[in-house]
């Protein structure tokens, strides 16, 4: 009687045990993990979606690379872009989290402001700069044609500097007037870099305050008493504390960029200017409706995230 | 008494340094958008004539009638609504069960478990975009309210999963132990005891959840194709098709896409914050 009675008990532990995985475990299956496999057996396969698929094996890994899809420049913007959210971005955001950790009046309010940008849309941001790029008459472009230096404006050097640019190519295209800011290749892609390093400057500022905040204040009060300095005690006692929240911070840096999307869509219409790989992928799949070579590109960002995520894991681990 | 003195000689200048550069970082911070709020009620002529920085000379609030009437913004902005509101509703589900099942329910496997799920921090939404897209379409549910719902829970929730196990780790076991002998079942145990002390948890991920799918744009972009349903990062694109010339309306536009999060915002700092640091942090 006992025996059956636990039994049963056993049993139903485990039908509630599955029950109550249940909604989570079929929404993971079906939109993240089946996913993930279908993407690598489209990436095998030559595709547009209609017709019926042809086993091309890795041959779609090579074609990501040649001139017409262009994998290799979007991967090595991503890199540029990684590097300065890395050693720009995150300079930024830890300066400022350390000023604000020290705890000083207004303290609360300058840390909400500088985290707004975080919560709005990429989109509407995109828009702005849109604006702010507009050639001629958009906001950059008025102050830059304000700023003489001997008698020529900033506007009009980096005009004259883009059509001598252009004038060399083995196509030469006909000169502009003024700078399109987006729609040129030596300009588009670091006006694109600046509204995103920008808008997450907030987001790793907020994490790192909260690992400065974190720090014992009695680390920091023996500190002084010893006769440190603000910046001793940043570099001795603070950051060590807060590595484990740098290195998360370094990881999102560098996988954000690569997975980097929506303010490129957005800004640059026009492929080839300011190419990443996700604006790549996008192009592949829905309007060249190359479901095999978009799939492979999306597999490689997921390997590239994996990779550099454990990369800078290893780096912070071999620096303890 | 002298080593005293001129640290606070030092901290007095440090001081005023310290207010310039948080001062001027402000500034960059805020200025776009001010500049957001001027030139949405700024008619063509004010933003690229002499007053392109400054407040609008004439209070143009036809520009807000255009993005609402012929602009569709409150449509948008209904849709971004119902899809946030059902991808919440979903997550908070999900995961309040599978985090119970997880860290009170006794099995093997637990653990296992877990980390399955902690994968789904890690996978980027670039990954499901195709083989989604493609389900979708099979299923005849393109240009639906579940097309962006279903997606969006899915990828919040690990986030979901992850800072639930946080705070139901501080309910005391004891709790379930009790009411278990007082003759609750799991399920009742679960609805009666746990769901009720879980709030803070509802209300972190309630935000984190917000924002991922007000924001959304790849899944939005590509899931929806007609103007029935979209979302309002969808929207406001299609809105600066039809405006390339009229930014005022624009302006309305991304006025009133970003005003509800920014007033939310205004009241609910400190939740907000902490709902980024314990799903970046834990993680």
């Amino acid at each position: 009687m006992e025996g059956i009675k636990l039994m049963n008990k056993k049993i139903t532990n485990r039908i509630n045990v599955f029950l109550f995985l249940l909604p989570a475990l079929v929404l993971f299956l079906v939109i993240l993990i089946i996913p993930i496999g279908l993407s690598g057996y489209y990436s095998l396969q030559e595709w547009n979606g209609i017709g019926a698929m042809k086993f091309v094996g890795i041959e779609n890994y090579k074609k990501v690379f040649s001139d017409s899809v262009g994998l290799g420049p979007a991967i090595r913007n991503s890199i540029i872009l990684a590097i300065l959210s890395t050693f720009v971005q995150l300079p930024v955001s830890l300066g400022l989290a350390l000023l604000l950790g020290k705890g000083i009046k207004g303290e609360r309010i300058f840390l909400s402001v500088f985290f707004m940008p975080v919560l709005i849309s990429t989109v509407v941001i995109g828009q702005l700069w849109l604006k702010i790029y507009y050639p001629e008459q958009g906001m950059l472009s008025v102050l830059l044609s304000g700023f003489k230096i001997g008698g020529k404006s900033i506007e009009d050097g980096i005009v004259s500097w883009i059509n001598n640019m252009n004038a060399k190519l083995p196509i030469p295209k006909p000169p502009y007037k003024n700078v399109p800011w987006l729609g040129n290749q030596y300009t588009a892609l670091a006006c694109c870099f600046i509204p995103i390093l920008w808008q997450y400057v907030g987001y790793h500022m907020l994490l790192l305050y909260a690992g400065v905040k974190s720090v014992p204040p009695e680390l920091r009060e023996a500190a002084k008493i010893d006769g440190a300095t603000d910046g001793q005690i940043n570099k001795y006692i603070v950051i060590p504390q807060i590595k484990p929240i740098i290195k998360i911070c370094v990881i999102f840096a560098v996988t954000g960029s690569l997975k980097s999307f929506d303010l490129i869509y957005v800004l640059v219409a026009k492929p080839k200017v300011a190419d990443v790989p996700s604006t790549v992928m996008y192009n592949e799949m829905f309007s060249a409706n190359n479901y095999g070579t978009g799939s492979a590109i999306a597999v490689m960002l997921i390997v590239l995230c994996f990779v550099f995520a454990m990369i800078i894991s290893a780096i912070f681990k071999k620096e303890d | 008494m002298d080593t005293n003195e001129s640290i606070n000689k030092i901290s007095t200048v440090g001081k005023i340094v310290i207010y310039v550069v948080l001062g001027i970082w402000t500034i960059v911070n805020l200025f776009p958008i001010y500049w957001m709020f001027t030139f949405s009620l700024k008619g063509n002529d004010e933003i690229f004539g002499d007053n392109m920085m400054g407040l609008p000379r004439h209070w143009l609030w036809k520009n807000y009638a255009s993005a609402m009437g012929t602009g569709n913004m409150p449509l948008y902005f209904l849709n971004s609504t119902i899809v946030a509101v059902a991808t919440i509703a979903i997550v908070l589900i999900a995961a309040l069960m599978a985090t119970f099942a997880i860290t009170r329910l006794v099995w093997k496997g637990r653990e296992m478990m877990n980390r399955f799920f902690m994968l789904g921090l890690t996978i980027p939404i670039h990954s499901s975009l195709l083989p989604v897209f493609l389900i979708l379409k099979k299923l005849k549910m393109l240009n639906s309210y579940q097309s962006l719902f279903i997606p969006y829970a899915a990828f919040s929730l690990a986030m979901g999963i992850l800072i639930c196990s946080g705070f139901m780790g501080d309910i005391p076991k004891d709790l379930d132990e009790a009411a278990t002998i007082d003759g609750c079942g799991t399920w009742k145990t679960f609805f009666l005891i746990i769901v009720p002390l879980m709030k803070p948890a509802v209300s972190t991920v309630g935000i984190y959840t917000f924002l991922q799918c007000w924001n959304e744009l790849m899944f939005a972009n590509t899931f929806i194709s007609t103007g029935k349903y979209r979302t309002l990062p969808v929207g406001i694109q299609a809105l600066s098709g039809q405006h390339t010339t009229d930014w005022g309306p624009i302006g309305a536009a991304l006025v009133i896409a970003t005003f509800p999060t920014l007033l939310v915002y205004i009241f609910l700092s400190k939740r907000i914050q902490d709902s980024f640091i314990a799903g970046a942090v834990k993680g």
